[in-house]
């Protein structure tokens, strides 16, 4: 696995270089081995930059497209990224229920038509105090109560923090969804009815796609696109910038535009978890909806029991 | 002892074939079987969404049945343990309509668990990725140990009754015959077997009350180690196991009556039996009443945020008329009946012992089910029939079809084996003779 892993990294550095070296491409297999196929040269060269710093010539015929990256085997996918914890801030003061968040994460997971991993509460406190949206992803508590009872090591919490759920393992025995407070975790009741060429992908616990019948699913941190460098799906599709993603190691969170030292954030601001009586410790944290950007406009009234039990 | 007498209590407790009526019950059976496993093959091709369980209610009439059989088998442990270690003689014939109860229930536990599982399939994940620290994988290893302690408290006192069967050759038939042979035909009778046997009797009924109070201390678990309101209790060990023994005492009068019923057995399970098990129910009943208040005054009385919700649902809310539908039939009304000793007699004591039966299947309804309509965040971003559960056809079918099956266990069982032990009855007449 490891000549592989550090193959595919040469690769990522080199860029199209690689296509020269490695040009075969089956998706399940390792897309970097050399094909039989002979390519011929056109005779129109491209120049470009080595590993090593150097501009080389390429003929324009040995290009070839970046495949798709095979996912990362299930051995890594479990561990986790070494050095890393993350975190996430939810900047209550921001949210106007857009939902742009739970369009994209529904979109990027091919989660089942009506189901969400994230959902936006309107919420109120008490009698008497402001209601505010409250989005919410997992939490990847630090004490997960889903781990804890997991029969089958299905769901469980890796080193960098991610809580995640290996569908290919778990059996559908819905303990974890008793088990989880925050009511994150959805099941595949039927087939989620994804199109053809996702549900033909290989399945990995990192992008947790395609989603299986008769399985637990919920919101994986995007730890695919963190593996890449990006950012989680709802952070960056949120226009107004609420969620705020990063490592706790390295201290900062960003949305994308804006980048802040997690620590100062999180005390100048006040940050909190949810129910933090119950002791799960959440990686997730909210900052109070105060001066907020929005002012708090419920449209689909009737549809909504606002409870004030966010922090109890 | 005379040999007639002898003669007469051998062929008595014979196993007899089915009348009319008991063929009836048989096809009855067999057909809610057949509707129940055509139900599940639908869910086995579509999924569970054939169910109305969706993502707030994730466990629905599955598991509430899972937590009935759970509860009815423990009484295998009653009559057949507690009872015989402290000494008490006149539980002897029912002890084996108490051990088959327990064995049927306990299978169709495990099979109901199967059920509700997304993916079945993958069942031996349990055993090659099992986590000690799941409730689940403790369910599993003490159910399984239940079940054979259960089969061998069954079997071992069923020996000497082989040896008397294999002598009716031609009223039980060549192939009942086979079978007795090849179950039990080195049973000699030697002192010897039966020194090995009593002792080995008499240490089952030791370990099986410590599995029997793990079974179902470890199924209240399942819930109690959660934080939802209405399961996050410390009473949920001591609630759950009172509530058993319960409805497996009301399981096993109802038992007795229609055995005493269809083979006649007036003579061996008599109106003292019933009169007995009857302030049994009282006692048992009076316990669950106490664990019952504990469970759900204390929380009331301070009416905590997350609780009230749920509580209010019980008590005037959406389940109001089953919560206390459930508390009447499974004890008030059994307990006022049961307190005459004319409510006592074989027929009203069967109408207490099914109201039992009935109001404590509903009660595991209300223990699993309400909870789960009253997360701690409000249901939010679902569709509108997420937010209610009411069991689809096919859960129905593949319940009822799950009682049927135990029921068709015992049927069978009665149909084949002798209900009532031969040999101990024999023994318990001579005694009581010579006395």
């Amino acid at each position: 696995m490891n000549t592989t892993e550090n193959s595919r990294r040469e690769f990522i550095a080199a860029g199209l270089l690689a296509g020269l070296a490695a040009a075969g491409c089956t998706p399940k297999k390792n897309p970097f081995e050399p094909s039989d196929e002979l390519v011929k040269a056109s005779g129109e060269k491209v120049k470009l930059l080595s590993v090593d710093g150097e501009i080389i010539e390429v003929d324009k015929a040995f290009l070839k497209p970046v495949p798709d990256l095979p996912p990362v085997s299930n051995d890594v996918a479990r561990k986790g990224i070494a050095g890393k914890k993350f975190v996430m801030v939810i900047d209550l003061s921001r949210c106007k229920s857009l939902k742009k968040c739970q369009s994209a994460c529904n979109h990027m997971h091919h989660i089942h038509p009506g189901q969400n991993w994230i959902k936006v509460y309107p919420m109120q406190d008490a009698d008497h105090t402001a209601p505010y949206w409250q989005p919410t992803t997992c939490m990847h508590c630090d004490e997960p109560p889903c781990v804890k009872v997991c029969p089958v090591d299905a769901t469980f919490k890796r080193q960098d923090g991610i809580v995640l759920i290996d569908s290919d393992r778990c059996i559908g025995c819905r303990f974890c969804m008793a088990a989880c407070p925050y009511s994150t975790r959805v099941f595949n009741w039927e087939d989620p009815g994804v199109p053809k060429e996702i549900a033909e992908k290989p399945y990995s616990c990192e992008s947790s796609i395609p989603q299986k019948k008769g399985t637990v699913g919920k919101c994986d941190f995007c730890p695919d696109m963190v593996r890449k460098g990006g950012l989680p799906h709802c952070v960056s599709a949120c226009p107004n910038g609420v969620f705020l993603f990063g490592d706790m190691l390295e201290d900062s969170v960003t949305n994308g535009s804006e980048t802040f030292r997690f620590s100062d954030l999180i005390k100048d601001k006040a940050g909190y978890r949810l129910m933090e009586d119950l002791g799960t410790k959440p990686s997730v944290y909210y900052l109070p909806p105060v001066n907020r950007n929005f002012p708090f406009e419920n449209k689909e009234e009737s549809d909504t029991t606002i409870t004030d039990k966010s922090k109890s | 002892m005379d040999s007639i007498i002898k003669q007469k209590i051998t062929e008595d407790l014979l196993p007899q074939p089915f009348g009319k009526k008991g063929k009836i019950w048989l096809a009855v059976l067999t057909a809610l079987c057949i509707v129940g496993l055509v139900a599940y093959i639908r869910q086995l091709s579509n999924g569970l969404v054939v169910t109305s369980m969706r993502d707030y209610v994730s466990w629905g009439i599955y598991i509430s049945n899972f937590v009935f059989f759970v509860a009815i088998s423990l009484v295998g442990s009653l009559i057949t343990a507690v009872l015989r270690l402290t000494n008490v003689h006149w539980s002897t014939p029912l002890t084996r309509i108490a051990e088959i109860i327990a064995v049927a229930a306990i299978t169709f536990a495990a099979i109901i668990i199967v059920v509700d599982m997304g993916r079945p399939e993958r069942f031996y994940n349990l055993f090659i990725h099992g986590r000690l620290q799941s409730p689940i994988i403790w369910d599993v290893i003490v159910i399984t140990t239940y079940f054979f302690v259960s089969l061998l408290l069954l079997y071992i006192p069923l020996l000497p009754d082989f040896k008397i069967l294999l002598k009716f050759k031609e009223k039980t038939g060549a192939k009942l015959n086979k079978l007795y042979r090849f179950l039990g035909s080195f049973w000699k009778n030697t002192p010897d077997q039966i020194k090995i046997s009593e002792r080995s009797i008499g240490i089952l009924s030791i370990t099986i009350i410590p599995i029997a109070f793990s079974i179902h201390t470890v199924t209240s678990w399942l819930f109690a180690t959660t934080y939802r309101p209405g399961w996050d209790s410390t009473n949920f060990g001591a609630y759950f196991i009172s509530g058993a023994f319960l409805v497996g005492a009301g399981g096993v009068v109802v038992a007795m009556y229609v055995f005493r019923q269809s083979y006649k057995l007036e003579k061996y399970i008599t109106e003292s039996h019933f009169d007995k098990m009857g302030k049994l129910l009282v006692m048992l009943a009076l316990l669950y009443l106490y664990f019952n208040i504990n469970e759900f005054l204390v929380p009331a009385f301070k009416m905590k945020k997350p609780e009230e919700e749920h509580l209010t649902g019980l008590f005037t809310g959406e389940f109001a008329p089953l919560f206390w539908f459930a508390v009447l039939t499974a004890m008030v009304i059994p307990i006022v009946i049961l307190l005459f000793k004319s409510g006592r007699k074989p027929l009203p004591a069967f109408i207490a012992g099914i109201l039992v039966v009935i109001g404590s299947w509903f009660k595991r309804y209300l223990i699993v089910t309400p909870t789960l309509l009253h997360p701690f965040l409000p249901m939010r971003d679902v569709p509108a029939n997420y937010r209610h559960y009411f069991p689809s056809w096919e859960e129905w079918a593949i319940a009822i079809g799950s009682l049927a099956g135990a029921m068709l266990i015992i049927t069978l069982f009665a149909r084949f084996f002798p209900i009532i032990p031969i040999q101990e009855t024999l023994t318990e007449t001579e005694e009581h003779e010579k006395a």
